[in-house]
């Protein structure tokens, strides 16, 4: 399942780095983002990050995946 | 469904939008007597298509087609037997990822095997299941390696991973999908007619936008590549129509923070280092040459087809038209076992069960709007 909720880098080891997904912390491989750094946001696939994404795109995309969450649960 | 859709996105944009695609595509109807038809070649696309009200939003003006993008789904039934005749073998760990433990076999389902007491673990990520390896040194732990390309790249860094680790008791069951191959033989054999695809979100990282040319330069089709989120399908679909409207024909990438025109090189160079092509068997489809990867021979110890051999017998034979479901020749509905004898608790085919298989789309949120 693609999950096209971008997750920001929090904490960046060498190959790891801990993303925050809306809330939820988890840690997620990075050997496929070699030039991520903190503060990036990334689009996460079975555990390895996967590509950048762009900041603004990104803020966007977690705004309206919040609400997407928040109508589902309503 | 609609009010998904008025609720859970920015109504500013959204109900401009749809009402921009509906301008759209009745511009296309006066031109050419008939509704656009698009198919969107990717899993979650049809899903987020039918939790977010877009497909139910356009029914009366835009055909949107399911494609074979779930992975569960288009692994054929021999394959799904195999896996679980896999798991039946002594002193074994099976990681999977968690659509595959309740697809139904001709005979079991993994979860069967499971309640049977054989040690069947799902996974998140993959990479896990090297380090269940290292924790059970007495067993052999095979992971259950289906996917595209977003997920191909994962396959072959466990494999480096056990191989840096000298870890002698780790292998993957490597029946993975390309989705180029699929596309090519969906436009040759010409069972439906399309007026453009829905191009994948993720499986494009890897790729890149560049290598949809062929659609263009060989089959003279469109295709936009697409995020996940309302706005971003909206506007795909937007595009396709209008670009069929001008009598343009363009590969364009409506995902352009996420998605590059090259992809992601360092995932390419994973895969060019670990993975061959080889044939792959696809539900109701067969075998399309050259249309998956499996490890390069320097590799065989890792290759759990190779040190685990499994026969298995011919599938057993169902109603389920997952097949047709798959090649988007039919809708759910018109499968006579659809959210009867098939339900999401109880299902018979592979696209009920999965989170990204159109029956389940369609269970879930369209069983009245169709």
């Amino acid at each position: 399942m693609c999950v096209g909720v971008p997750a920001k880098v929090i904490e960046k080891m060498e190959y790891s780095a801990i993303v925050d997904v809306m809330g939820s912390r988890l840690t997620v491989g990075t050997i496929f983002v070699p030039e991520v750094e903190l503060g990036d946001y990334v689009i996460v696939h079975a555990g390895q990050a996967m590509s950048i994404v762009d900041e603004t795109y990104a803020k966007e995309s977690v705004e309206e995946w919040r609400k997407l969450v928040n109508a589902r649960n309503s | 469904m609609l009010e998904i859709l008025k609720q859970s996105t920015n109504t500013e944009i959204c109900k401009p939008l749809l009402e921009a695609v509906i301008d759209k595509a009745r511009e296309f109807q006066n031109l050419f007597g008939r509704n656009p038809a698009f198919m969107e070649v990717c899993g979650s696309h049809t899903m987020a298509l039918a939790q977010t009200g877009v497909k139910q939003g356009l029914k009366d003006y835009v055909n949107l087609i399911s494609g074979p993008g779930c992975p569960v789904c288009v692994t054929d039934q021999k394959s799904i037997d195999a896996m679980i005749a896999l798991a039946e073998g002594e002193n074994r760990i099976i990681c999977t990822f968690g659509d595959m433990i309740r697809v139904p076999g001709s005979l079991k389902s993994l979860k069967d095997a499971k309640i049977a007491g054989k040690d069947i673990r799902v996974l998140y990520s993959p990479v896990d299941s090297v380090r269940i390896a290292e924790e059970n040194p007495d067993k052999e732990v095979i992971f259950l390696g289906i996917g595209f390309e977003t997920t191909i790249p994962v396959l072959t860094l466990m494999v480096s991973e056990a191989e840096k680790r000298g870890i002698k008791n780790f292998s993957i069951w490597m029946t993975t999908k390309l989705i180029e191959p699929v596309m090519r033989y969906l436009l040759e054999s010409d069972e439906v007619n399309l007026d453009g695809f829905l191009l994948p979100g993720h499986v494009s990282i890897v790729l890149g936008e560049n290598s949809y040319q062929y659609l263009v330069d060989e089959y003279q089709i469109s295709g936009v590549i697409s995020g996940f989120k309302t706005a971003d399908l909206l506007s795909g679909i937007y595009k396709l129509i209008d670009m069929k409207v001008k009598g343009q024909i363009a590969i364009e990438n409506n995902y352009p923070a996420v998605v590059s025109k090259a992809g992601n090189p360092v995932t390419q160079s994973w895969i060019s280092k670990y993975l061959e092509p080889c044939d792959e068997a696809w539900r109701g489809i067969g075998i399309i040459p050259n249309s998956g990867l499996d490890l390069k021979p320097e590799y065989d110890q890792f290759n759990a087809k190779k040190r685990f051999p499994v026969k298995v017998g011919e599938p057993r034979k169902t109603k389920c038209r997952c097949g047709e479901v798959i090649r988007g020749v039919v809708t759910p509905k018109e499968c006579p076992l659809f959210a009867k004898a098939c339900q999401p608790m109880n299902p018979v085919g592979p696209c009920m069960v999965s989170a990204e298989g159109t029956c389940a789309a369609y269970y879930k949120y369209m069983r009245e709007s169709f």
